[in-house]
């Protein structure tokens, strides 16, 4: 390439990468501004004076230390819950014959092509009648057990199914049983998989929107995103500054592991069954 | 056979089915029941308040033609899903195609360019928010170059462009990553033939690389356009379906209708007509992929 086309997209980068990049700069900086900071016009880019009053007041206004514990040990839980359901299924779908597989595969996956909002309503009065309403159980079992665990049972099958049989078959001459061979042989040898599985499901229900706001009233119960909107005034307006903060205590954690480790997110996520 | 009844086969029936029965049983109980479930709320008049429930038959569907207002809804979630679809893809494509160049930096734009899915969708949706303002930082920047911004998300024609450039910005790493992953599937050797044969660069790109990584096309803009008939929270943040009922999509006037009007069996209404929306889009995409999709892997 020649170095005017090198420039030429050089420039093109950088000045598409302004709108990925500005919007979290602004989100951290801003929160970082004394309250009347954060208005002036024309804005500066960068905190003159460091205040971290609007971090203290997120805490003060919510119980907001245990609603990030919330939406952690949800998201933990269903991580954990999602890679123990979807490589089991994908397993038995790539690996076992058995009568009945490619009926029930196909079955499971009419769950792809159902989103989430078209279910909320009877969902929601299913759990009404259990009694978990404003409980964190809706948040729970569905992931793990219902249509978005769909697409990681998918891609392990995908992935099994690419995994040479050679290692199996000396197990079973061994006597090995079916369990064992799965947990023993083709798990450890599904890491990449299990890896993009676990990234996006911990994504998946970090940002939940509607279910929370649809299960769940009290404010100890709230999950981080139905919190962050939670900081409004007294007329429903928005409390800039301590919205800032508290997105930025909600992002942050994530963007720094995602920056260490953005080759084996981005990669694992490339590679692994999403190709189709 | 005779002597033993656990046979291979019989052990590996069994264990198929264990091994299902978790995803099989959670399917049943949190997508077919309620699908079922749907349907049926749907044949009835549901008012939460009085607490009644009667059979109506089809009054729902009756209500739902004559409903002014789900026009409206339907014609944002065309102007959003499409608009959407379109800038994300070419977007998307853009990117990969300028990050598959043999050039220093690339894997620091790809972080970039990816960064924003991983941030927590209403953090990000608040930002925007915050910088679509007035007297915001978008307008702050176009004012260092002279011009004088309109307030976005107030603005009957700039609410919904705003609400599409905010999503697409959030999630077209995904596309992008993707569609790079492709492009470097493509055998290097096609170029080099076409390169010797005098075609363009245009000429190859149109002939070549479109053609080699349109199941990835395919696969993106499937996965593109049943998310986009999803968006929530984006319109929940950024202007609550306003101004007017410009930016009302399907799924927001579903959640208007049965958690703010408590219109339950409406609302199952129009869950089915969401569904049914989704079903044929994905159906349309899969036949049409015989006339353009190169080759099936």
């Amino acid at each position: 390439m020649s170095r005017r086309a090198k420039t030429a997209v050089y420039g093109v980068l950088c000045l598409l990468a302004l709108p990925f990049l500005f919007p979290t700069w602004w989100m951290v900086t801003s929160s970082l501004k004394p309250v009347n900071d954060v208005f002036a016009f024309p804005p500066s880019l960068w905190p003159t004076d460091v205040s971290f009053d609007a971090y203290a007041k997120a805490f003060e206004l919510q119980p907001f230390a245990r609603q990030y514990f919330n939406s952690m040990y949800i998201a933990a839980l269903v991580t954990i819950g999602t890679l123990a359901v979807s490589s089991l299924a994908g397993y038995a779908f790539a690996r076992i014959r058995f009568k009945g597989a490619n009926f029930w595969f196909v079955v499971i996956l009419v769950g792809l092509l159902i989103p989430s909002e078209v279910t909320i309503v009877p969902l929601f009065k299913m759990f009404d009648a259990w009694g978990m309403v404003d409980t964190h159980w809706p948040l729970i079992l569905v992931p793990i057990l219902g249509a978005p665990s769909v697409l990681a049972t998918f891609i392990m099958r995908q992935f099994f199914l690419a995994l040479p049989g050679e290692l199996e078959e000396a197990a079973k001459v061994d006597g090995l049983g079916r369990f064992a061979i799965f947990r023993l042989i083709a798990l450890p040898l599904a890491r990449p998989a299990l890896g993009a599985v676990a990234i996006f499901t911990f994504l998946h229900s970090w940002n939940l929107y509607l279910e929370p706001i649809v299960f769940l009233s009290s404010s100890e119960m709230f999950t981080l995103p139905q919190a962050l909107t939670q900081f409004v005034d007294a007329y429903g307006g928005p409390m800039w500054d301590i919205q800032l903060s508290a997105a930025s205590l909600t992002a942050l954690p994530v963007l720094v592991v995602f920056v260490i480790a953005q080759r084996q997110f981005i990669e694992g996520l490339a590679h692994t069954g999403l190709k189709g | 056979m005779s002597t033993r009844f656990w046979t291979g086969s019989r052990r590996d029936t069994l264990a198929g089915y264990l091994f299902i029965a978790p995803q099989l049983i959670g399917s049943v109980l949190f997508v077919f029941v309620p699908l079922g479930l749907v349907f049926w709320y749907s044949l009835h008049e549901w008012n939460v308040l009085a607490d009644t429930f009667t059979f109506v038959g089809g009054e729902n569907y009756q209500a739902l033609a004559d409903d002014p207002k789900l026009a409206d809804a339907l014609v944002a979630t065309g102007f959003f899903s499409a608009g959407l679809v379109v800038l994300n893809l070419s977007l998307a494509l853009l990117l990969a195609v300028l990050l598959n160049q043999r050039l220093r930096g690339t894997v620091f734009f790809r972080t970039v360019f990816f960064s924003p899915v991983v941030v927590s969708l209403v953090a990000w949706t608040i930002v925007w928010s915050f910088l679509l303002q007035d007297n915001g930082g978008i307008n702050g920047l176009l004012e260092l170059v002279g011009v004088d911004g309109p307030n976005w998300l107030r603005g009957e024609g700039t609410a919904m462009l705003a609400v599409i450039v905010v999503q697409v910005v959030k999630n077209v790493g995904l596309n992008m990553v993707l569609f790079l992953a492709a492009l470097q599937g493509v055998p290097a050797n096609l170029y080099e033939a076409a390169t010797v044969d005098g075609a363009t660069r245009r000429r190859q790109f149109l002939s070549i690389t479109v053609p080699m990584i349109s199941p990835t096309i395919l696969l993106t803009s499937i996965i593109t356009v049943v998310g986009s008939l999803q968006v929530f929270a984006q319109i929940a943040v950024l202007t609550q379906g306003g101004p007017g009922t410009s930016t009302t999509v399907l799924v927001y006037y579903l959640y208007q209708q049965a958690f703010q009007f408590h219109h339950f069996g409406y609302g199952a209404t129009l869950s089915v007509l969401l569904f049914a929306i989704v079903l044929l889009l994905t159906l349309v995409q899969w036949r049409m992929r015989r006339k353009w999709v190169f080759h099936e892997s």
